[in-house]
């Protein structure tokens, strides 16, 4: 239990700490960052590298951004065996979409309430 | 003297801008980076134990669904009391690499663009930090599902 | 004397000062030097553009009732600010019965508006008062050169924090203690700098362009002045300047050599990384604590050079580099 923790945080982390570099060193801006990370996510999945990650760090390696940039390929290959060409299409973006759907309806939710607030 | 100095890309300065500038804490963030992002991670896996533990039934590719949703939805959350923005001061790519980050980079121009109305304000800027995400993410799964295709037709 | 610097003439005076500062600079080291302290910066507006606005229009207001003149009583106002198309100055005027010139030198509006004013000045015969005003705020500033307030970014080092207020100064012929000596218009000078967050490197090669003129023309050397202060350099940019010009054998270190931005916030306790910027910045240090001093008698002659990074969202995606501009003028007690 304790372990697995331990390999969620250390694994997620590292991730994260691979970022703060590329910020530290090359002043990539947020966008920037959030792309590579996505694509290298893309990239390890069709490697067939990311699920070992996964296997290794749950949470640490599907909660950053790269797992959703894996869940993104993952489906896409998938659906694309399965469905041909259509499935290679869709596959992707069909995997993800309970989470930009939500990401969708909760920005407009809060756009509708929130007005941002200045920084002390 | 001053003639010809007014546009010009002088080398030496920018050097010696490099010597002056105050340095970036590497250490420091990039130990904020490890335990902001590790904790987020944490909280996601906890996510992921609560709901296997609670209901049973769930099979593990719903429950891998549900995860997200709850981290997008705390980040809103966050975002919208304000302060997602100071954990993201500490936190760095900590918190801009995890899926919150993601959410944040959505919500954040969302309630930003409020005062210009739903359409022109909060619709049309809502993408404006994680579009490129989005569509780069998208065009690369398509690529990624017609090498697979290529694959096994090649196989 | 060559044209670059413009001896005034006549007598062109300091009439008043007002300043009206945000929340976080009136908790800063100069907080009990301001006119008005703002407690929220929304001023319970719908945007912080219109709070902007509300701000600029209030400076005005405020010292024209310290001066007693009305709105009619004033023959120009020069303002601007750095909102696109100076959305918050030109909305301030909707409601001021003054003829009225927009202008824009980015965080350098405000030497530029004096520089000018003060030549309208000397150059006419008649009694004419003009207003110069400025302001900026943080939350309009940072939507529109950087990112929403709520997005959890890292503040780079050598980021600036853009300083939420406004200041007025009222230039006549006839009243005042402080007359504005010279002026010197800046030209814009790029050196390559790149990097947005990186201003006060960007600015320094235009200050030390405009001081070292403005020292040539008048043959002065900078001991001359009790104060030089820059506009918004920062705490880097104002090493960068010194060491300008040292290599040019102007040695700032022995003179009483300052920064606007350095000075409007504590970096120890404010998180504000390299200091204030903004067009608001030079206007509320000069305003609310050089021009005090003037009047105290502890300085005599001050030279103040506002600096403005002419930078653009658009030309920053574009990749070019950023130009910047600096106008020196020249006060002195009489």
């Amino acid at each position: 239990m304790l372990i697995t923790y331990l390999r969620v945080f250390v694994v997620g982390g590292s991730i994260c700490l691979i970022g703060q570099v590329l910020i530290n060193t090359t002043k990539l801006t947020a966008a920037k960052i959030l792309v590579i990370f996505l694509l290298s996510g893309v990239v390890l999945e069709v490697l067939g590298i990311y699920q070992h990650i996964i296997d290794f760090g749950h949470a640490g390696a599907t909660v950053p951004i790269v797992g959703f940039g894996s869940l993104l390929a993952k489906g896409a290959m998938s659906a694309a065996s399965e469905r041909g060409i259509l499935g290679a299409i869709a596959g992707g973006l069909e995997t993800v979409s309970v989470c930009l759907s939500a990401v969708m309806v909760a920005g407009l939710l809060s756009g509708l309430i929130i007005s941002s607030r200045t920084k002390k | 003297m001053l003639a010809g100095m007014m546009y010009m890309e002088d080398q030496r300065y920018l050097e010696l801008i490099k010597q002056r500038a105050p340095k970036t804490r590497h250490l420091r963030t990039m130990i904020a980076a490890f335990f902001v992002g590790g904790f987020i991670c944490c909280i996601g896996q906890a996510f992921n134990d609560l709901c296997a533990y609670f209901f049973p039934a769930l099979n593990p590719s719903t429950i891998k669904q549900i995860v997200p949703l709850v981290l997008v939805v705390l980040a809103t959350l966050l975002t919208c009391i304000g302060i997602y923005d100071k954990i993201g001061e500490i936190g760095g790519a900590g918190s801009i690499i995890p899926i919150t980050g993601f959410a944040n980079s959505i919500i954040s121009p969302a309630i930003e663009h409020k005062r210009e109305g739903i359409i022109n304000g909060v619709c049309a800027n809502m993408f404006k930090i994680a579009g490129p995400v989005l569509v780069i993410g998208i065009v690369a799964s398509v690529l990624s599902g017609i090498i697979a295709l290529v694959l096994k037709s090649v196989t | 004397m060559p044209a670059s610097t413009i001896q005034l003439k006549s007598r062109v005076l300091i009439g008043a000062v007002a300043t009206l500062a945000g929340p976080k600079e009136s908790q800063g080291p100069l907080k009990k030097h301001f006119n008005k302290a703002l407690r929220d910066d929304l001023l319970g507006l719908t945007s912080y553009e219109l709070a902007e606005s509300k701000i600029h229009e209030s400076a005005i207001r405020y010292l024209l009732n310290k001066t007693n003149y009305m709105p009619q009583d004033i023959d120009l106002c020069i303002a601007g600010d750095l909102t696109d198309e100076l959305y918050a100055t030109n909305f301030a005027m909707r409601t001021l019965e003054i003829p009225f010139v927009g202008s824009f030198g980015a965080c350098a509006t405000y030497g530029a508006a004096i520089a000018l004013a003060a030549r309208i000045i000397d150059a006419s015969v008649f009694k004419q008062r003009i207003i110069c005003s400025v302001s900026s705020h943080f939350s309009t500033a940072e939507r529109q050169f950087r990112f929403p307030l709520e997005l959890g970014t890292q503040r780079t080092p050598l980021a600036q924090w853009t300083v939420t207020g406004a200041g007025a100064m009222l230039i006549n012929k006839t009243e005042g203690r402080i007359r504005i000596e010279s002026v010197t218009f800046g030209r814009v000078v790029d050196w390559g700098v790149k990097d947005a967050n990186n201003m006060g490197g960007a600015m320094a090669p235009a200050a030390m362009n405009t001081m070292i003129r403005h020292f040539k023309d008048t043959r002065r050397q900078p001991r001359y002045y009790d104060l030089i202060i820059t506009g918004d350099l920062g705490h880097t940019g104002a090493l960068l300047l010194k060491q300008l010009m040292y290599e040019r054998s102007y040695d700032l270190d022995q003179t009483n050599y300052t920064d606007c931005g350095v000075l409007i916030f504590d970096r120890e306790t404010q998180k504000v990384e390299q200091g204030g910027s903004g067009p608001a910045c030079s206007a509320l240090v000069f305003n609310a604590y050089v021009y005090k001093k003037l009047l105290e008698g502890s300085i005599g002659r001050v030279l103040l050079v506002t600096t403005g990074a002419l930078i653009s969202k658009t030309s920053c995606l574009q990749k070019q580099s950023i130009p910047a501009i600096a106008h020196a003028v020249s006060f002195e007690r009489i």
